[in-house]
């Protein structure tokens, strides 16, 4: 298990600190700019309050905007594909993705709730990225620009779009998210632990990668600024 | 969009060519054994060598990944060079450059004589391009060229070097069919290319090609062969599950994707049959077949508007 994993559940569980600390910080969220307009729609009251049959707000964990929280490698929801994200839901909640702690989100989500949350943080621009240092380039970057076809591996950005950004809604982006929450995923499907996605292609990708690649492409797409593929 | 520096990629190559190999697991269990005979392997990618002649070589690699913001006056649709030929044609079974390098001068029956190498560039940009050919001599051509001439150092010098062009697939079992290949798309192909062919496209670049329409390749190309068309299907889609289609469903997709109108062929004499009779008289042509009632050529959009015309 991942440490990701490990303290999804530990955050759903128990009263840890980074409960507390979640909750803390979707105060501050809630006094500072959730506009009314969005707050009056289901998806967003969701995200905001969660539910009355315990649902926690998404953004306690996925940040006031949906921009994700690298220090924990929570993804970020804004601006991906509304499909895409509700396609996720269902994956979790029939454990068919495996994740401790949205299993119990997304089994206590009726179909409509999953729909409009899923529709909330796909209209959402995505963040801009806080610190905008130049990435360097090095292995993650050859692989996800080039590939590495020795090992029959295309370049990421060949169905991801330029820099990560997505494409479409079947192609989520990649940039700008935690490279915590990137790498969990690739060994997620390394693992059979995330349904293989369209064609399984990310699982075959995904089983073609080293550790030191999935840490270095997983950094190089953290690093990228996020955009708006769309 | 920002990216690295072409000195930072270049770093990193060195970077990546110096850790160790043995990390790496394919753990697929599925995963087909790679359809590909003992295949030249062109230069490494950060072995370009500095100065003019080094200049020229990344000029070309340029060109062949970003044809149209670097070849722009000569390119009439949105495909690059790299679309069919992966890897920026260094990948063996997808019709390499360091292969055709080696093979040319060579006579060709589509033009009826022997064709230098810029020649047979010129005919991509004509027709799998939908543009206009560069003149003999123009940078672009000079640049294709080093770069094809970089990529085979070392090659020995054939017609037919392990790796060239796509890996020749036998007579289909079953004779392809429309009906079957729109199915085989819709499974394996429309995630991508989209239900229309019509590609997809991200933060206003060309991402996923299109495959038909307005702006794909035009009548003239060697992919509308529905053979030539199958042959590279069959080795290289969907990108990076190469040799999972069967020989049938990539012989059916192939006819399906062929079987749709793209840009009038350039060589049009003003009448499709007569066209046909002249240039496509082949069985894996549909040029001129009549497909669901509608005569393939005859709803032909135009020529390409290239960047050179604007």
């Amino acid at each position: 298990m991942s440490r990701i994993r490990d303290r999804g559940s530990d955050n759903i569980r128990g009263s840890s600190p980074l409960v507390r600390r979640a909750f803390a910080g979707l105060l501050m969220a809630g006094a500072s700019g959730i506009s009314p307009a969005l707050a009056d729609s289901t998806g967003a009251a969701i995200a905001v309050h969660g539910t009355a049959r315990g649902v926690l707000p998404c953004i306690a964990c996925h940040g006031a905007r949906g921009e994700g929280n690298a220090a924990n490698g929570f993804p970020r929801l804004a601006g991906l594909p509304a499909p895409y994200l509700r396609a996720q839901m269902s994956a979790f909640a029939d454990g068919q993705r495996e994740n401790p702690a949205m299993a119990p989100i997304a089994r206590l989500l009726s179909a409509d709730e999953a729909q409009a949350v899923s529709l909330y943080f796909a209209g959402l621009r995505a963040p801009e990225l806080p610190n905008s240092a130049p990435v360097a380039a090095g292995p993650g970057g050859l692989l996800a620009l080039d590939g590495r076809w020795s090992d029959r591996l295309p370049a990421c950005v060949a169905c991801h779009g330029p820099g990560g950004i997505g494409v479409g809604t079947s192609f989520p982006p990649l940039a700008g998210q935690p490279a915590l929450y990137l790498e969990s995923q690739l060994e997620a499907w390394q693992q059979g632990k995330r349904p293989p996605g369209p064609l399984g292609l990310m699982q075959v990708v995904a089983r073609r990668l080293s550790p030191s690649d999935i840490a270095a492409v997983s950094r190089w797409f953290a690093a990228q600024p996020a955009g708006d593929g769309r | 969009m920002r990216m690295p520096s072409l000195a930072l990629v270049l770093v990193a190559g060195i970077a990546l060519a110096g850790a160790p190999d043995s990390a790496r697991t394919d753990m697929a269990p599925n995963a087909p054994a790679p359809a590909i005979p003992a295949a030249f392997q062109p230069p490494a990618k950060e072995a370009i060598p500095p100065g003019p002649y080094g200049d020229m070589v990344k000029l070309g690699r340029d060109v062949f990944r970003e044809t149209g913001k670097y070849a722009r006056p000569f390119v009439g649709n949105e495909l690059r060079c790299s679309n069919c030929h992966l890897d920026a044609g260094r990948l063996a079974n997808s019709s390499p450059m360091w292969a055709a390098w080696v093979a040319f001068p060579a006579y060709r029956a589509k033009n009826h004589h022997v064709n230098t190498f810029q020649e047979r560039l010129q005919g991509c940009f004509r027709f799998s391009m939908n543009g206009t050919a560069p003149p003999l001599g123009d940078k672009v051509l000079v640049a294709l060229e080093t770069y094809s001439a970089w990529l085979a150092q070392g090659a020995p010098v054939s017609a037919n070097l392990p790796g060239r062009g796509y890996p020749r697939l036998k007579s289909p079992p079953l004779q392809p069919d429309y009906a079957r290949g729109r199915i085989v798309y819709q499974q394996h192909c429309a995630l991508c290319h989209g239900p229309d062919g019509a590609g997809q496209s991200a933060g206003g670049q060309v991402v996923f090609p299109p495959l038909w329409g307005a702006n794909s390749y035009n009548w003239g190309a060697g992919m509308e062969g529905v053979n030539t068309a199958a042959a590279f299907i069959r080795a290289n889609m969907p990108l990076g599950l190469g040799g999972t289609l069967s020989d049938q469903d990539a012989w059916d997709v192939a006819l399906f994707v062929d079987s749709h109108e793209r840009p009038q062929d350039p060589r049009f004499t003003g009448n499709v049959g007569d066209t046909r009779q002249l240039y496509h008289n082949s069985r894996w042509s549909m040029y001129g077949q009549i497909v669901a009632g509608h005569v393939l050529g005859s709803g032909s959009m135009p020529m390409g508007d290239t960047g050179q015309q604007k």
